[in-house]
């Protein structure tokens, strides 16, 4: 490693740095940023779900959007995996089917940057029980 | 670069490490790598959580998810459970000792929930040996404000303005202490850190220095910054081995950075840090004591003034601060000081850490803001008193502190109201104690303690402990008077005035506050000759009760010194003379015929 020789290095390399540990910082807060979670349970994987976590957790990073990615057991809608839900900061979640790589990418531009609502929502039809 | 799905946070601190955390770190990487999983997860050693009682911690993210007490063994389920099925392992997540609950998220537990961590920020969050980390946090980032944006003069302004006043044990206000130390001119002056952290029971500098080592180096060079020093030196205790070796780390790569060393960040300061090492004397801590330490000379202290601001390391202008104090500093500069006055109370300011130890649940490292009161950090954060005992005293200040009661609880916690009510900060050791610990023996403990670290260079401290010790070891036995009693309080004022520093002036501190606080309790031992909380063996007498015993010689056959006599089937008798006091026949009597009195 270089030398650092100016407090704009520095600031430069912590940009570079923090990269390596957004995971952690995004869990500090997580209230605060997008939650994404991937319904993983075996007939999400055997339908995509893997690929398309992969897929949301290095192009969310490449793309600088702050959103936290985590894995969960089947979410029932099993005629429409693989599944993801959506939960943006102060909104109710919102649970997308079918998802795919394109679907995934759009999901990440529209809904995730914008807020847009777009095709695909699997109306919530439950209550937990907190509600 | 692969980008890494989940981190494992697991505590690389000195309890952690001590019930196999680096175990732990071996059987996940295994795990990890026979699931061909090495591109999605990393495993992160950090410094310490501050929740010892349930090590050793690993903590799951982005989810957030807490597991106490594991073992190398559970590694393979963490990782097949959790990793690769998403299920979170119930059996190893923190149970909620109110509502029997299972809480994932430390979010939600007690214990953290009234913490606000400023000195802490990375302990448990970054590797401690890696300064990448570091400076991905921030580290390095106010060292650099201060040399470019900011004059000597206005860095010691914005620490003065935050109100930060010396974590050590005095409280002495910072940014006083490097003015002081900024307007003496020479040669060459030095920053000290004082690591030298003596208390019983307290482990929060190491935790800092072992978790986060990178924030008090940088704090170090602001100070150097700010009173023209290039000089640096941690002055550690030799028993603090994992400590001494991350800051060894910390300091190469600093160095290697170009972080420490000559023309930092392409500016014309320079500043270096060399460690020194201490032998473990508890009279060390005083900074008079510990810069003659550093000489070579003998751990002694000398009458101030001269202060070391004046006249210290070498006869240079010298600054001392603690640890603590210096974790404190890179985050009033960044953050400003109106944010760090924000929190806390009126006199002193910013956030305090704490070990909890003694009969109390939680027993592990805390950050509060100034003002939290006792009740909070003794029963919210720190769960209460263990096995449902009632609370009887907390002793802050280590030996130079002392004892707060019940009446206590609802006092906030500053500098200030501690030593109004005739304790003191300290350092932050706090030793919860419940009904079961005679106050007599907890004063007698710590006099032992200040007599065996007695420097002896002045007469009240090295003779006069000695005595206080000799007449509370007299009342432990039951041989003492009411005159004793009298004798205690007024030496104990004498030493208080005459000793030459904080160490003499301080030691007879737990004797005058439980003398204050737990009077009946001394006069029961005079006059009664009986120990209340059962704790005094002199005083104690086992005895059979008669009606009770069946004589069936369970006892009599478990007494080391046969002092036990009886027929069979007719009531037993202990010969009081000849009984040693050791209990065993109370443990083996089935029918409660044996009682304590």
């Amino acid at each position: 490693m270089a030398k650092i020789t100016s407090l704009n290095d520095l600031r430069k390399i912590k940009d570079d740095l923090q990269e390596k540990i957004r995971l952690r910082e995004n869990a500090e807060s997580p209230e605060s940023m997008a939650q994404i979670k991937v319904g993983m349970a075996t007939s999400g994987i055997a339908s995509g779900a893997k690929e398309i976590f992969n897929f949301l957790v290095e192009e969310l990073d490449k793309r600088n959007v702050s959103a936290v990615v985590t894995q969960t057991g089947d979410m029932g809608y099993s005629y429409a995996e693989p599944t993801i839900e959506v939960t943006l900061p102060g909104q109710d979640p919102v649970v997308f089917g079918y998802v795919t790589v394109d679907k995934a990418d759009e999901i990440i531009e529209k809904y995730i940057r914008n807020g847009e609502l777009i095709e695909g929502i699997i109306p919530a039809n439950y209550k937990t029980i907190d509600d | 670069m692969a980008t890494f799905k989940y981190h494992l946070l697991i505590c690389g601190g000195t309890g952690c490490k001590a019930s196999d955390s680096d175990g732990i770190i071996t059987s996940l990487n295994k795990e990890i790598k026979e699931k061909g999983l090495e591109n999605d997860v990393k495993v992160v050693t950090t410094g310490c959580f501050g929740f010892c009682e349930k090590g050793p911690i690993v903590k799951v993210l982005p989810d957030n998810t807490f597991y106490t007490q594991v073992t190398p063994g559970d590694a393979a389920e963490i990782i097949q459970e959790h990793i690769i099925k998403g299920r979170k392992v119930e059996r190893l997540l923190y149970t909620d000792p109110e509502t029997e609950n299972h809480i994932a998220d430390s979010k939600h537990m007690g214990f953290y929930q009234k913490q606000i961590r400023i000195a802490l920020r990375n302990c448990g969050f970054i590797d401690p040996e890696n300064l990448d980390e570091a400076i991905s946090r921030d580290a390095y980032m106010a060292l650099g404000k201060a040399l470019t944006e900011m004059t000597p003069q206005e860095v010691i302004d914005e620490i003065k303005k935050s109100g930060l006043r010396g974590r050590g044990g005095g409280g002495f206000p910072t940014g006083l202490k490097w003015e002081f130390a900024s307007k003496n001119e020479a040669d060459q002056k030095y920053v000290v850190c004082n690591a030298d952290e003596g208390d019983p029971g307290a482990f929060m500098d190491r935790s800092i220095l072992e978790g986060d080592p990178h924030t008090v180096l940088e704090a170090m060079a602001i100070c150097g910054y700010t009173m023209g020093a290039d000089k640096g030196l941690i002055y550690i205790r030799a028993e603090y081995p994992l400590a001494i070796k991350r800051l060894k780390i910390a300091i190469d790569q600093a160095r290697e950075y170009g972080l420490l060393g000559k023309n930092i960040l392409g500016t014309d300061f320079n500043f270096d840090i060399e460690l020194r090492y201490g032998a473990g004397a508890f009279v060390c801590g005083e900074e008079t004591a510990l810069i003659h330490s550093m000489e070579g000379e003998r751990g002694e202290p000398t009458f101030k003034p001269p202060f070391p601001a004046e006249s210290g390391y070498n006869g240079k202008p010298t600054n001392v601060n603690n640890v603590e104090t210096f974790a404190s500093v890179p985050v009033i500069l960044l953050k400003g000081a109106d944010w760090f006055s924000s929190i806390g109370t009126e006199k002193s300011k910013g956030t305090k850490v704490f070990a909890l130890a003694g009969k109390i649940n939680n027993v592990g490292l805390i950050e509060v803001p100034m003002g939290t009161t006792l009740r909070e950090v003794i029963f919210e954060i720190g769960g209460g008193i263990k096995d449902g005992k009632k609370f009887k005293a907390v002793q802050t200040g280590g030996p130079s502190g002392g004892c707060l009661t019940e009446k206590h609880l609802d006092t906030p916690i500053d500098f200030d109201n501690l030593i109004a009510e005739g304790s003191m900060m300290g350092s932050g050791g706090m030793i919860v104690m419940d009904e079961d610990d005679c106050m007599v023996s907890v004063a007698k403990f710590y006099l032992d303690f200040t007599v065996e670290e007695s420097c002896g260079k002045c007469t009240p401290c090295r003779i006069g402990n000695k005595r206080l010790y000799e007449i509370l070891d007299k009342i432990t036995k039951g041989e003492g008077t009411m005159e004793d009693l009298d004798n205690l309080k007024n030496l104990s004022n004498v030493i208080k005035d005459t000793a030459l520093c904080g160490l003499g002036q301080t030691s007879p501190n737990p004797v005058l506050s439980t003398l204050d606080n737990f009077w009946d309790e001394y006069v029961a031992h005079v006059t009664d000759k009986k120990c209340p909380a059962g704790a005094c063996t002199d005083l104690m007498n086992y005895n059979i009760i008669e009606e009770n015993c069946v004589g069936c010689t369970a006892c009599a056959r478990a007494c080391p010194v046969n002092c036990i006599t009886g027929e069979r089937k007719m009531p037993h008798h202990i010969d009081q003379a000849a009984c040693i006091k050791c209990g065993t026949c109370m443990e083996k009597c089935k029918f409660n015929a044996i009682e304590l009195i």
